[in-house]
């Protein structure tokens, strides 16, 4: 059994650790947080870049490391942790994931050497109205191989070179690979609950489109490139419930309340307790999405399930629980508490609400049972 | 990151896989359960637990010096795995052989483990922990049973309560007070007791769940000799320590096969709005205790991964009864529920899948409180995994006697 972490990989995420901690402290995610016109931190997207992390686990031949998801899982929740204001995840797990899984060649060599140099940044679109992301739900077209229509919210959209884009296409959807650069794309940022990770309406009105896959397989598509996202957002989930969980017990061991330290009260003692447990949850749930992710398993869509979902909700518990410890003080924008407490939001909708991830997890059981 | 054995691992693990095929009793599977039940055949888990323990299986990680194969946790583990994949008796040696021997080797004297380590390997001898009473439960250390002085011996008066197997034991492991003028804590001494000694009288408690797994034992002027003393006298509370220590790796987690069952009845059930495998809040739950479950066997593995390394658990291992005690009272309760009016019928014969769910909703209380309530489970990981506070004591420097009781 070996079921962790390798002791290569502990090294690689002590590393993070460190290095995030010399370049990404609270200050740096403040600074993006506070500035409208920041959509995200320059130089430690450039310095995240020079550490060759955006390369982890593309193929040597496209200028990747050629290493395996794990070791990505280990870099994420180290990114997580520190709240780090980057479209790493835009990137890496979302366009740089479906381009080797479901580019060409040609797609590949195009973008893979850019992305794993730090030049390239990419976006997901696919949400266009609230609610689930179901077929009706997707107006955008491509006709032509030109795009039409309106994505929002698109997590990096303001600052992305290109976009991987759920669109219809004849009767049904397709997957689609658009350049941002050109002048029939219309982009705008939007205020959202997490300002330091930008968002933006995109608007294409023509913009020349490359298919990703094949025709009709969109809707399919997008759930895989879902279900590998999900797996290493959960490490980033991870990673903040953690921080958040720790802010709460120093908090609790420094402030008095009635001539004792607040974290000799049950109240406290039994909620922190209840928030370890769900993030031990968590980390074991996300483990076994990084086993599937990296062996290639057919049980990824329900690891990933299980492994999204319990991450989602340990966030949130530890989140809000972590700020209602801090009281009042908590409550303040001087405090990190709200930091995590927005990430937690934003993190748990990039890649698609608990209640959808739910369903998919239910369905996957109900496959299962039934065969 | 991989679920694969090592070289080593598989090694041991089809050495063992062999050996059960080889040496197991073929016995009738036990339906599912709750785990506290006696066992229906004890001349059979007798005879199991001696082959086990000829061949060096019964307590592997104990020194070979003490009849045990010197083994690793790890080696204790794969073997568990591969006995559990198969139905063997069930016998009630887990108390003796988690708890009250172990306490033994580590503070007894070596006269007392040259007697009683290798008869409750091989399972000839019985034991039970005499720690737990009516006056104090999470409070163990409130312990009010008297061990006195009496020439070269003791004499003991008291009630223990919740005591396991007290019923079918030759001995228990007793946890008394010897000094009420010191603070509670340190008035305390472990003793051994022969559960058959004058005085000694076990009478069954009736659960609410109708079943007797536990007993109340009286002890009236029991007499002990000095040399059934374990440790010094008034360091019984250090000595229990180890027993404890081991408690809550024993009481176990369990609640996947419940809910693969609830699934299979919620697609032949009907609600108001169609099947139940449908509806859209059984689904939630599904999804909610799929992660607890699967979280629970993959925190498992962590540990397993630690051992296997050669490093100690993580503090992780704490959640696992607190999780699963509270999930089984939630599954019994929806598929009660998904079951309606019908979902009254305890019946067996009636109810479906043998009334595993009423029987699971009538004994999942005891899990929640056996072996350390939720409520002091909580207060462990906050205190050792988080390194919050303790509790503010008000009996802690106070003479066991003035302590305030509600008695």
């Amino acid at each position: 059994m070996d079921f962790d972490f390798s002791a290569d990989q502990k090294l690689l995420k002590d590393q993070a650790r460190r290095f995030l901690g010399r370049h990404c402290p609270a200050s740096a995610v403040r600074a993006v947080l506070d500035d409208p016109q920041r959509q995200y931190d320059r130089d430690l997207w450039r310095e995240i870049a020079a550490q060759g992390w955006l390369a982890t686990t593309l193929p040597l031949e496209y200028g990747g490391l050629g290493l395996g998801h794990v070791d990505l899982c280990a870099i994420a929740e180290e990114l997580g942790r520190a709240l780090a204001p980057v479209p790493f995840a835009s990137t890496a797990y979302f366009l740089a994931e479906t381009l080797v899984a479901e580019g060409t060649d040609a797609q590949k060599r195009t973008w893979l050497p850019r992305i794993a140099a730090g030049e390239a940044i990419g976006c997901f679109a696919v949400t266009e109205r609230p609610g689930a992301l179901v077929a009706a739900s997707v107006q955008a077209r491509v006709e032509g191989g030109r795009l039409t229509g309106v994505k929002a919210p698109v997590t990096d959209g303001l600052v992305a070179d290109v976009a991987v884009v759920l669109a219809r296409e004849g009767p049904g959807h397709s997957l689609f690979l658009v350049d941002l650069s050109g002048e029939d794309v219309a982009r705008a940022p939007l205020q959202t609950l997490d300002p330091s990770r930008g968002a933006a309406r995109l608007a294409f009105s023509g913009a020349p489109a490359e298919r990703l896959g094949e025709v009709g397989e969109g809707m399919a598509l997008a759930e895989a490139a879902l279900a590998r996202a999900a797996v290493l957002l959960a490490f980033e989930q991870v990673g903040g419930a953690d921080r958040a969980l720790e802010m709460a017990r120093d908090y609790a061991m420094t402030r008095y309340a009635f001539g004792r330290l607040i974290g000799s009260y049950q109240a406290i003692k039994h909620k922190l307790a209840d928030v370890y447990i769900g993030n031990e949850l968590a980390r074991s749930n996300a483990y076994y999405g990084a086993w599937a992710l990296e062996a290639g398993s057919a049980d990824l869509p329900l690891a990933a399930a299980a492994a999204r979902v319990a991450a989602s909700e340990a966030y949130w518990v530890a989140a809000k629980e972590s700020l209602q410890v801090h009281g009042g003080v908590g409550f303040t924008w001087a405090a990190d508490c709200h930091l995590h407490y927005r990430r937690a939001q934003q993190l748990a909708l990039v890649a698609g609400g608990t209640k959808a991830w739910k369903e998919r997890l239910a369905r996957q059981l109900q496959w299962r049972n039934a065969a | 990151m991989n679920f694969d054995d090592t070289p080593e691992e598989a090694a041991y693990r089809a050495k063992a896989r062999a050996w059960l095929r080889d040496h197991a009793p073929r016995v009738t599977p036990r339906a599912a359960s709750v785990g506290l039940e006696d066992p229906t055949d004890l001349d059979a888990a007798r005879d199991w637990q001696r082959t086990k323990a000829e061949a060096g299986y019964a307590c592997i990680t104990w020194p070979m010096a003490w009849g045990g194969a010197g083994g690793e946790p790890w080696q204790a583990v794969i073997f568990a795995q591969e006995e559990a994949q198969i139905p063997t008796p069930h016998g009630p040696f887990a108390i003796g052989l988690g708890m009250c021997v172990p306490t033994l080797m580590s503070a007894g004297n070596d006269a007392d483990k040259r007697r009683f380590v290798g008869p409750a390997m091989r399972g000839e001898e019985i034991w039970c922990q005499l720690f737990s009473e009516p006056a104090g439960g999470s409070d163990l250390a409130a312990a009010r049973t008297r061990a006195v002085r009496d020439g070269d011996g003791w004499v003991v008066n008291g009630q223990k309560v919740w005591t396991s197997g007290a019923h079918l034991s030759d001995y228990g492991l007793l946890l008394a007070r010897t000094d009420p003028d010191l603070p509670k804590h340190k008035g305390l001494t472990m003793f051994w007791v022969d559960m058959r000694s004058p005085g000694v009288e076990v009478r069954p408690i009736h659960q609410m769940s109708g079943e007797s797994n536990f007993n109340e034992v009286f002890l009236t002027d029991v007499r002990l000799s000095d040399a059934q003393r374990i440790g010094a006298v008034n360091d019984g509370w250090r000595v229990s320590m180890v027993t404890l220590m081991n408690e809550r790796m024993s009481v176990g987690g369990m609640g996947a096969s419940l809910q693969a069952s609830v699934l299979g009845l919620a697609r032949e059930l009907p609600t108001l709005a169609g099947l139940a495998i449908d509806d859209a809040a059984v689904r939630e739950k599904a999804a909610d205790w799929f992660i607890r479950i699967e979280g629970l066997k993959y925190t498992r593995y962590r540990a397993l991964t630690a051992l296997s390394r050669g490093e100690t658990p993580g503090p992780e291992g704490a959640i696992g009864k607190i999780v699963s005690a509270s999930l089984m009272q939630d599954v019994a309760n929806t598929a009660v529920t998904l079951e309606d009016e019908y979902g009254l019928i305890s019946d067996p014969e009636l109810a479906p899948l043998g009334a595993a769910f009423q029987s699971a909703l009538l004994g999942s209380p005891g899990l929640r409180i056996a072996g350390g309530t939720d409520e002091i489970l909580r207060n462990i990981i906050a205190e050792r995994v988080l390194g919050l506070p303790p509790d503010i004591r008000v009996d802690k420097d106070v003479a066991f006697k003035d302590v305030p009781t509600g008695s």
